[in-house]
């Protein structure tokens, strides 16, 4: 499976005064089995274009394919779509409502048509994968769960759908740094375990350096950095400019750079940036 | 979708109409709606329409964004409509089967139709031409007097202020709902009347308990800001009536005779 954009365009409440370009000819491709990140500030066109993914707007210009299927075609339907597709919004713990976390994860497939076993066995296996004991937890009120764990039922209630492509809009938003390290995890494993496109926004330069093989900077409804973080975090100069910056080790070793230019500045993660320091002192003593 | 409802929201345009004291503003309101009732023939209609229309040309509003508004409560329109259409007894227009059109009915539907169309406008200019605060400053002034037999003004004017500012956060947060469970797959347009209903439940649960949520965090900020009441409370603007006030009240006076004049004569 596969995402590819072409010149997206769309445009919020067309010919009123509160009209706003939200997306501005945006194009680019995700391969198979990526996890791609999305990077950019509030405004930018990041959850229009999420949505637009999963076709619950329609754009106003351009063109969606995925995997083959283009959801820009009339001809097209939504649920061929959705079973493709499976988004997980900002705060997903607030879409909850059944009496029973099963009942609830089991909301998606049973709309998709699984029934009876199978749809016991997508609810488990998906329960499982976000890490929660389904014995334990499958009869609880979804109201009575944790924060973390509220979220946890609410991803698996898009996994259960058993989705070729996975949004994910700020899955870690307003979460204390265990429980955001555990989704992390989390995701990790999902994309592991099922082998799928998952992508990515966040505000978070050092998760999204750790995660992604591929990263989208989005400013005032365009992409202006399309590749490998390794590439995207290297242009220090646009990201800055637009008020994004660097990973937390990248800004570090910029900062000590400014005293030492001779240190390497190629650093994504903390153990690059340590080692490229290990091995600058090196060099210095002998 | 959703966001587009218009009802009640505020359209900054600084106008004249925009620029009159609130009170002013919630009383031609008041009358416009009871002139609305006083006159019974739809030369009368045409009378207060031309007012309406001469008010929101005045107001800058654009028509487009005021009829917008309308949309959702089309509906509702429609149904009277229908209603009143068919089950009006009289004079007997077209028949088949159980359904029965009478000359009575389709005057009736369109009178209906006409005054509700011009109540929703005529209410929502008060609304899309007043900031919320001042039109709470002024609905609170308004009921001073009736403080000294027990009526509780400010909390009435604040309960309404909070009523109107939630209608936007709601609006949104049941967009981004029905987003999230269409994303489940959740299917809204097709199936009987108890299918569609049932469809709801997904939507209504979080919606009630996000309401339950947000009233909460805003009544905690409430009192972090140390509310405790109108008691003592003073504003940094006072709201005056001035000229163009009085202006105003002279056309709203006449507007009212001139419907008490269609209703006699």
């Amino acid at each position: 499976m596969a995402i590819e954009v072409k010149d997206l365009q769309y445009t919020y409440s067309p010919g009123l005064p509160g009209e706003t370009k939200a997306l501005d000819g945006v194009s680019f491709n995700i391969d198979d089995g990526s996890i791609c990140g999305i990077i950019g500030h509030t405004g930018s066109g990041k959850s229009t274009l999420l949505q637009a993914l999963d076709g619950l707007i329609k754009p106003s210009d351009g063109e969606i394919i995925i995997d083959g299927i283009s959801l820009t075609d009339k001809e097209t339907s939504l649920v061929d779509v959705r079973k493709r597709v499976g988004i997980v919004f900002q705060y997903p713990e607030y879409q909850l409502f059944e009496e029973t976390v099963a009942k609830d994860v089991s909301f998606g497939p049973s709309n998709l048509g699984l029934e009876g076993d199978e749809l016991e066995a997508a609810v488990r296996s998906s329960i499982e994968l976000v890490g929660l004991d389904y014995e334990r937890i499958k009869d609880k009120s979804p109201f009575e769960l944790s924060g973390g764990q509220k979220r946890r039922v609410a991803i698996a209630g898009v996994i259960a759908m058993n989705p070729g492509i996975l949004i994910l809009d700020e899955p870690t938003a307003g979460l204390d740094p265990t429980a955001h390290k555990e989704i992390l995890s989390m995701v990790k494993r999902i994309h592991e375990t099922r082998n799928i496109i998952i992508v990515f926004v966040s505000h978070n330069m050092g998760d999204v350096a750790d995660m992604c093989d591929k990263v989208l900077v989005m400013n005032e409804g365009r992409i202006i950095l399309d590749g490998t973080p390794r590439y995207v975090f290297g242009q220090k100069d646009v990201l800055d400019e637009i008020g994004l910056g660097v990973t937390p080790a990248a800004e570090i070793v910029g900062r000590i750079r400014e005293r030492i230019p001779e240190i390497d500045s190629d650093v994504l993660s903390m153990e690059e940036a340590a080692a490229s320091l290990a091995e600058f002192i090196k060099r210095k003593r002998s | 979708m959703i966001r587009d409802i218009t009802l009640g929201q505020y359209f900054p345009a600084g106008s004249i109409i925009h620029s009159l004291d609130a009170r002013t503003k919630i009383l031609g309101t008041l009358l416009f709606v009871i002139e609305l009732f006083v006159v019974d023939s739809f030369f009368g209609f045409a009378v207060l329409a031309t007012f309406l229309a001469a008010i929101i040309a005045a107001s800058k509003v654009p028509v487009k964004f005021i009829f917008r508004g309308l949309t959702p409560v089309f509906a509702i329109i429609l149904f009277t409509f229908v209603i009143n259409l068919f089950m009006s007894p009289g004079r007997v227009l077209w028949h088949w089967w159980f359904l029965t059109i009478t000359v009575e009915g389709v005057r009736r539907a369109f009178f209906m139709a006409v005054r509700l169309v011009l109540l929703i406008i005529g209410s929502s200019m008060l609304t899309l031409c007043t900031k919320p605060i001042q039109l709470t400053d002024g609905l609170e002034k308004l009921l001073k007097p009736f403080k000294a037999i027990g009526v509780p003004s400010h909390e009435i004017a604040l309960m309404m202020t909070i009523a109107l500012r939630f209608i936007p956060t709601l609006m949104e947060e049941a967009d981004k709902i029905i987003k999230a469970q269409q994303a489940r797959g959740a299917d809204f347009e097709s199936g009987n009347i108890f299918r569609r209903g049932k469809a709801l439940i997904p939507i209504l649960i979080p919606l009630f308990v996000s309401s339950f949520r947000i009233a909460q965090e805003l009544a905690l900020a409430m009192e972090a800001r140390c509310y405790n009441g109108g008691g003592g409370r003073t504003r940094m603007n006072e709201i005056h009536f001035a000229r163009r006030d009085a202006l105003a009240g002279v056309l709203m006076a006449a507007s009212l005779g001139a419907a008490i004049a269609i209703r006699i004569l």
